[in-house]
């Protein structure tokens, strides 16, 4: 039955012990683990929110890097397209200049021909004139003794051809 | 393996069946097994380690004791070996233990004819096993709390034996305290039912080592029981709401029941056999583990006498059997800390509700 009842010593003892141990413990033994362990908890769901906010702003960055990216390209063609118009404007626009050129100078040089045209013939008139006078002279000096009466007549002559020839052409 | 289990197990059964067969052979020795599984129960004065041949090796530990003639504190080893006719074994200032009687194995005060229990507060065995314990306790949850208050938050979670002491720690707190106290407020009860759980876990386990500084019995005492019991009474009694009170005096029960007050009655015995079940259950339970285990060591000397093939036979299955005891023990002491913790905060938890 001594079993059953407990030793005053042994109860005496276990008090003060057990007292102490939960002072001791209750001060610097559990509570600094178990709030090590909650402070951890918090930091680590803290760490896990930050690595998500993070994770997010990447995606962020890489859409927003894409969409850059997109936009460079749209402007890229974009300038192409408009270099191309330029470049094709500007090959019409010499194209036309040249031709416009081309004409011109085409114009100019039939202008110029017909001028140095008419001055050649004018000189060939003057030189057929001369000659045909010197020719004339030298024929006509056998048979006719008159100079007057002469050029009065190659003049005359002359002057029919040439009414001739305007009124032929 | 297979065939390996079925031989095992057959030679096992074989040597059970060994006894009876040579059970004639040899009178038995008369070792008492009853006395020493008590002796190995119960407290003693001084902590009997072993025998080796004829010398016992024994650690003397102080007596501290108010008789009528005052205080006197000595050693164990003054007390005389041998108890004299009257069984008494005799130490100085009229004190002696006895071993006989209605005080045997208790520090006496001898008044001419008379026993007088003088005021004892000795360390005893269980006491001494008690301090051990409790250093061990100490340092195993302090040295871990002081790398926690040396480290911060963001460093990496500690490894090793502070590792093991904070799973622990967390296991007790989430989901033996919080769950049974309640989510809110369970911080204050944390420290006494923390403290209680690594109590009863380092002294059982202390308990399952057989030689020094284990090998005390003392979450098998019914004192380090009564002691735990009261304190969680204490603890209960006084964090009870008004609503815990007056479940107890003024129950919601029909009328008739209140114009005989069973209910109350019944509730108001409760309040004290809650904790008289914990300690009786903590007790008992670790008492019986000790008993047993000790119960089947000594089936080898009861039967060393007899015959040689008993002996074999008879050792082989105390040694399978005490060899499961003691796995068995290893679960115990962990169930039973835990069970006395969850009890205790769930007592704690229902006179807490609102």
């Amino acid at each position: 039955m001594d079993l059953l009842m407990p030793s005053t010593g042994l109860l005496f003892w276990m008090t003060i012990v057990f007292l102490i141990a939960l002072c001791i413990l209750g001060k610097w033994g559990f509570p600094s683990i178990s709030k090590m362990v909650k402070e951890r908890k918090a930091f680590i769901d803290d760490s896990l929110r930050k690595a998500h906010e993070a994770n997010e702003k990447l995606a962020n960055i890489q859409k927003e890097g894409e969409s850059i990216l997109q936009e460079a390209r749209e402007k890229q063609a974009a300038i192409m397209k408009e270099a191309t118009e330029t470049r094709e404007a500007i090959v019409a626009k010499a194209q036309e200049k040249a031709k416009d050129e081309g004409a011109r100078l085409i114009n100019d040089a039939k202008a110029e021909i017909v001028t140095e045209k008419q001055q050649a013939i004018r000189e060939i008139r003057a030189q057929v004139a001369e000659l045909s006078v010197k020719i004339a002279e030298r024929i006509v000096r056998e048979k006719l003794s008159g100079d007057g009466k002469q050029m009065e007549l190659i003049d005359k002559l002359l002057d029919e051809v040439t009414v001739d020839d305007k009124t032929s052409k | 393996m297979k065939l390996v289990k079925h031989i095992v197990c057959l030679l096992v059964l074989m040597m059970a069946w060994l006894p009876t067969v040579g059970a004639e052979a040899n009178e038995s020795q008369s070792i008492n097994a009853s006395e020493i599984v008590l002796e190995h129960i119960k407290d003693t004065y001084d902590w009997h380690v072993t025998e080796i041949g004829d010398r016992s090796i024994v650690i003397n530990l102080p007596v501290i004791v108010k008789s009528s003639t005052g205080w006197h504190v000595f050693s164990t080893a003054e007390f005389a070996h041998e108890p004299d006719a009257k069984g008494y074994r005799m130490g100085p200032a009229q004190l002696a233990i006895a071993t006989r009687g209605e005080h045997a194995g208790k520090v006496v005060e001898l008044q001419g004819e008379k026993e007088v229990l003088p005021f004892d507060i000795s360390i005893t065995k269980t006491v001494a096993v008690m301090f051990i314990n409790v250093v061990i306790l100490l340092l195993c949850i302090l040295l871990p709390a002081r790398w926690y208050r040396r480290h911060k938050a963001s460093d990496a979670a500690p490894g090793g034996f502070t590792g093991l002491v904070e799973m622990l720690v967390m296991y007790v707190e989430d989901n033996i305290i919080k769950p049974g106290v309640g989510e809110e407020g369970y911080e204050k009860y944390s420290p006494y039912l923390m403290t209680c759980f690594f109590f009863i876990l380092v002294c059982n386990i202390m308990g399952v080592i057989p030689f020094p500084p284990g090998s005390g019995n003392v979450t098998g005492n019914i004192a380090i029981t009564f002691f735990l019991a009261v304190c969680t009474f204490i603890v209960t009694q006084v964090s009870g709401t008004k609503h815990y009170w007056k479940d107890i005096f003024w129950p919601e029960v029909p009328l008739a029941l209140k114009a005989f007050p069973i209910i109350p009655v019944i509730e108001f015995v409760g309040i004290f056999t809650k904790p008289f079940a914990l300690m009786i259950r903590l007790f008992a339970n670790m008492m019986a583990g000790h008993a047993i285990a000790v119960s089947l060591i000594c089936i080898i000397f009861i039967v060393a006498a007899k015959a040689m093939a008993v002996m074999i036979g008879m050792s082989v299955l105390g040694i399978v059997m005490a060899v499961f005891m003691m796995l068995l023990e290893c679960m115990v002491c962990f169930i039973q800390a835990m069970v006395f913790t969850m009890l205790s905060s769930i007592f704690i938890g229902l006179a807490r509700e609102k």
